[in-house]
């Protein structure tokens, strides 16, 4: 099959769906490649690395559109600007498109896609599985903007990050805080703090107060008891009381802090309103306010989106395209989450391939299949928590039920048992024995003792070669067959003969193989 | 050589067994250990040959050599993969001798012995034998599970424990009649009898026993040998052959001892055969995703690491990846890195195979760790590769009592950072026991044969 690239045509969208390394990758599933002329000049990437990869380049968008299998794309399919034409025509009847599509909020495009009789998988809509990370073009781009997040900050903050005290006064640290704890935040406090910064961090699911830890921020507690996990790994929507709470603390906040990142998001809903007029108006001139909710109406009431503005001396930045003013970057991150989801789409490496909806992979990101709407999917088997534990049920019947016949002797006995047979034992074992035997017997015990006292001492590392040499000296036996080979009677020889021979085998093999083992180890 | 002569050249080699097995108890004096053996061996038989009671020279010396020579063979061409086998293969020689020198014991006439000596002769006979028979068959079918001749699963016959029962009434009760008629010169058919039964019962028992207890039965077995050679030191009134018996006895005892403590299984148990049977409950299924990774991240992944730790186990073996492992480790170690192997006692199928392993594809012993001398370590460890290894780094031992294999001491590699476990498919681990591990949320999963992901690996780290 044909994967085609075309070039982006949203206003001030830089990335591209494919990197020359993906494309080689890709190219070794089977599939054959081509690129629109100039799609990765955003992304600093030219069309000669492309085609020192092997890709095909193709020079307008109507064509590559046209003769293309699968079309991947960042954005969804939306009018072309040059050409006059909605993208959505230019895929062919039955075409197969990857990309963003954002289903949710766009229905008419889904409409549009299916009326085409097309196959759409939304790398929006991959479920937030585990063994889904790798093509989870969300995560990665929310890594980036969180990071971008920061530098953007930074650009716009009229001091240093990191406090110093140098010889013209003391510079104080630029206090940020982080206001929900995704994959963007835990980013934006990872490059915050690794700029110098002193990080803060809330977020209303208590599970990721750990995280927030380990990249050294502060975890806000908020002293109020509700769970605000919801499935799939997002945050859920929460009470008034905890709203209420969460404010009073955004609002001490804000006066103390210099930077503020909000990332909060609740799929499928408006952003909700974290950061008031009132907020902003108590922050200390020159701070900085990203909204990386801006796209969903903005975590900040005074947010513009796409743009940055300055109220009451405070700069809010608004933002939606930060991985796109990271572009090189976030177009190999989301090159790779798609040719993570065409191996996923291709069992077989055959460069075909085949939808199956039993993946509940494949199944979650298809929103169209040949045509027929299939968004949303069937809920996600939760696995990104822990299922709750089942209490295994200590049962202290069950050593007893295992060993009834012990029951009979109390257990303050037991040990004594095999002493005393034994002792019973030898005790007969002497009452009927000659002396020559017992001579024999003594010198088998103390060997035994001997024995056990050597061996206890043997590193473990070297217990093969103990079983090998112990195993040649147990060849030994070849002494009671030499004994017995002068024997006049020819069967009695013919038998000691054979046990000779077999005994040093033994000895013989044993020994060397002993030798070799041991010549092996060495520091 | 007179008898004196004989004896105190006896007492040497006596004395250099010991020396030789106090040597293994490190790598240093390992190898002057295992040359005070042959020189105590070489005296031991020269001693013998010379007294004055042997004559035969052409049977002996032609015996010997032939012996010696297919032994000097075998020891030349095995590979360390198959060192379990070569061992198992030993035991049953050293079985059969002992049955052989038995019989050849019992049809020698010229003992004259009498009264309470002589029922305690025939005892020795009959019970050197039967040792002796118990170890041949067993061992036989040890080797034939190692080598995959035969199925590694265990045979449980129904009834298995009467089974045994029964054969050992019966070796009691042919024993009996074998005293009674040895009285009067006869015997030999309740002898063979036994020997018929004895040989039934080491396959029975060893075909009970699954490819994950290997380690205990091979020791097992070693132990058995020993005292087969003491049951016909007794038999022949040689204290050589008695303190020699003793002392490989015991040494096979201990390690089994070893083997079950590390699998915190009863010793019984084991040699009863079959798994899990008498556990309470069931154990908690495993749920949840594997994450797959490969070869190229995993590589990154050991190059973005600074303490790299390694998890050799049976897999390691069979797909003989142990020079791979080597390269690689080479690799990370010139790098900087931090490279330790963490071996669990029951890794592999005898005591100490995966160091063997290790140790012919020459990685250094001094980076060669016992599990219970890097447990706690693991928190300080950023990846660990688990190599073809499943129960033995199985968290269900220490949190689920309901595990069959609950209680066993695990190497703890999910304490540390990521764990990159290989394995070829999903299948559960010898003990038949689903791994939380591998679905747990900072390991990643390698699939494929073990050589050949690894040098995907080794590839990976050198480009």
């Amino acid at each position: 099959m044909k994967i085609g690239v075309p070039k982006e045509i949203h206003q001030g969208e830089k990335r591209v769906a494919l990197t020359p390394e993906t494309a080689e990758q890709i190219m070794k599933l089977g599939f054959s490649v081509c690129i629109e002329k100039g799609a990765g000049q955003g992304a600093d990437i030219s069309d000669e690395a492309y085609k020192e990869a092997g890709v095909e380049i193709v020079d307008d968008a109507k064509s590559l559109w046209k003769h293309s299998d699968i079309v991947m794309k960042v954005r969804a399919p939306e009018r072309h600007p040059e050409l006059a034409i909605d993208e959505t025509d230019l895929l062919p009847e039955g075409g197969r498109l990857l990309s963003f599509i954002w289903p949710a909020q766009n229905e008419a495009l889904m409409q549009k896609l299916a009326g085409k009789g097309s196959t759409v998988l939304a790398m929006d809509s991959v479920p937030r599985i585990s063994r889904a990370q790798k093509l989870d073009a969300l995560s990665s781009m929310a890594n980036i903007a969180g990071y971008r997040a920061v530098i953007e900050a930074a650009q716009h903050f009229g001091r240093f990050f990191t406090g110093q005290i140098t010889a013209a006064g003391k510079i104080p640290p630029a206090r940020v805080l982080v206001i929900g704890a995704g994959v963007a935040g835990l980013a934006a406090i990872g490059a915050a703090k690794g700029m110098g910064a002193i990080v803060r961090a809330f977020d209303t699911r208590p599970e990721v107060k750990e995280q927030i830890e380990s990249m050294d921020a502060e975890f806000l507690m908020l002293d109020f008891k509700e769970e605000g996990s919801g499935t799939g790994g997002y945050a859920k929507t929460m009470s008034k009381e905890f709203i209420e709470a969460e404010m009073a603390l955004f609002a001490r906040q804000a006066m103390e802090v210099d930077i503020i990142i909000t990332t909060a998001l609740i799929p499928g809903k408006p952003a909700p309103e974290l950061i008031t007029k009132g907020m902003v108006e108590s922050m200390k001139p020159g701070s900085v306010i990203v909204d990386l909710a801006a796209e969903q109406g903005g975590n900040c009431a005074l947010t513009e989106k796409d743009k940055v503005v300055v109220k009451h001396g405070v700069t809010i930045i608004g933002y939606t395209n930060l991985p796109s003013r990271l572009a090189n970057q976030s177009s190999q991150l989301y090159a790779t989450n798609l040719r993570h989801l065409l191996t996923e789409l291709s069992p077989e490496k055959n460069g075909e391939i085949n939808v199956n909806m039993d993946d509940e992979v494949i199944r979650g990101a298809t929103v169209i299949k040949e045509g027929k709407i299939t968004w949303p999917p069937p809920a996600p088997k939760l696995s990104a928590a822990p299922a709750p534990q089942t209490e295994a049920p200590a049962n202290p019947g069950v050593a007893e039920k295992t060993k009834p016949n012990h029951r009979l002797i109390p257990p303050a006995v037991r040990p004594f048992i095999p002493l005393v047979l034994g002792g019973l034992a030898l005790y007969g074992l002497g009452s009927v024995a000659p002396v020559s035997f017992m001579s024999h017997f003594t010198v088998f015990v103390l060997a035994c003792f001997v024995g056990y006292q050597v061996i206890w001492n043997v590193t473990p590392a070297l217990h093969t070669p103990l079983m090998s040499v112990t195993n040649a000296i147990s060849g030994i036996i070849v002494i009671g067959a030499l004994v017995q080979v002068s024997a006049p009677a020819i069967t009695i020889s013919v038998l000691a003969g054979l046990a000779i021979l077999i005994a040093s085998i033994n000895i013989a093999g044993g020994f060397l193989v002993t030798r070799r083992m041991l010549e092996m180890f060495r520091k | 050589m007179s008898q004196s002569l004989v004896t105190m050249s006896y007492i040497a080699a006596t004395v250099l067994f010991i020396l030789s097995l106090s040597g293994l108890s490190n790598q240093e004096t390992a190898r002057r250990g295992n040359y005070y053996g042959m020189l105590g061996m070489a005296i031991a038989i020269v001693a013998t040959v010379m007294s004055g009671s042997v004559t035969a020279y052409a049977i002996l010396l032609s015996a010997l050599l032939f012996g010696g020579a297919i032994g000097f063979k075998a020891a030349k061409e095995v590979e360390m993969t198959q060192m379990p086998e070569l061992v198992a293969i030993m035991h049953s020689l050293v079985g059969m001798a002992a049955v052989l020198v038995g019989y050849a014991n019992f049809m020698d006439e010229s003992s004259s012995l009498t009264g309470i000596e002589k029922t305690i002769h025939e005892v020795e006979i009959y019970v050197g034998i039967l040792i002796g028979a118990v170890t041949f068959s067993g061992s036989v079918i040890a080797f034939g599970k190692l080598s995959g001749r035969i199925d590694g699963k265990p045979m449980l016959l129904p009834a298995r424990h009467w089974l045994n029962l029964g054969l050992l009434v019966a070796v009691i009760y042919f024993g009996y009649l074998f005293l009674q008629q040895a009285e009067t010169g006869g015997g030999t058919l309740p002898l063979v009898v036994m020997t018929a039964i004895s040989l039934a019962f080491g396959v029975h028992m060893v075909m009970a026993i699954g490819g994950a207890d290997m380690p205990v039965v091979v020791s097992m077995l070693n132990s058995y040998s020993g005292w087969a050679a003491a049951a016909t030191g007794f038999m022949l009134s040689n204290d050589l052959l008695i303190v020699t018996g003793a002392l490989v006895g015991s040494s096979g005892a201990i390690l089994s001892y070893i083997m079950c403590r590390a699998m915190n299984r009863n010793f019984v148990s084991v040699i009863a055969g079959g798994f899990g049977t008498g556990t309470g409950g069931p154990a908690a299924v495993v749920e949840g995703d594997v994450q797959p990774i490969d070869a190229e991240e995993t590589a990154q992944q050991l190059l973005a690491a600074k303490n790299i730790m390694i998890i050799p186990g049976y897999g390691m073996a069979v797909a003989q990846a142990q020079h791979t492992v080597n390269e690689i480790t080479k690799i990370l170690r010139e790098k900087g890195k931090k490279v330790r192997f963490g071996i669990h006692p029951v890794a592999g199928r005898m005591p100490g195979h995966m160091n063997v392993l290790l140790a012919e594809a020459k990685v250094p012993y001094d980076i060669v760790y016992e599990m219970d001398e890097i447990n706690e370590d693991f928190p300080n460890v950023d990846i660990t590769m688990v190599i073809g290894a499943n129960d033995i780094v199985n968290p269900s031992a220490l949190d689920d009592p309901n595990s069959p294999i609950a209680g066993m001491p695990v190497l703890e590699c999910w304490k540390g950072g990521t764990t990159i476990a290989m394995k070829r498919s999903m299948a559960s681990g010898y003990a038949g026991v689903g791994n939380p591990l591998f679905v747990m949320d900072n390991t990643r999963m390698l699939f494929g044969d073990a050589n050949d992901r690894l040098q995907a690996v080794l590839k990976a780290l050198r480009s």
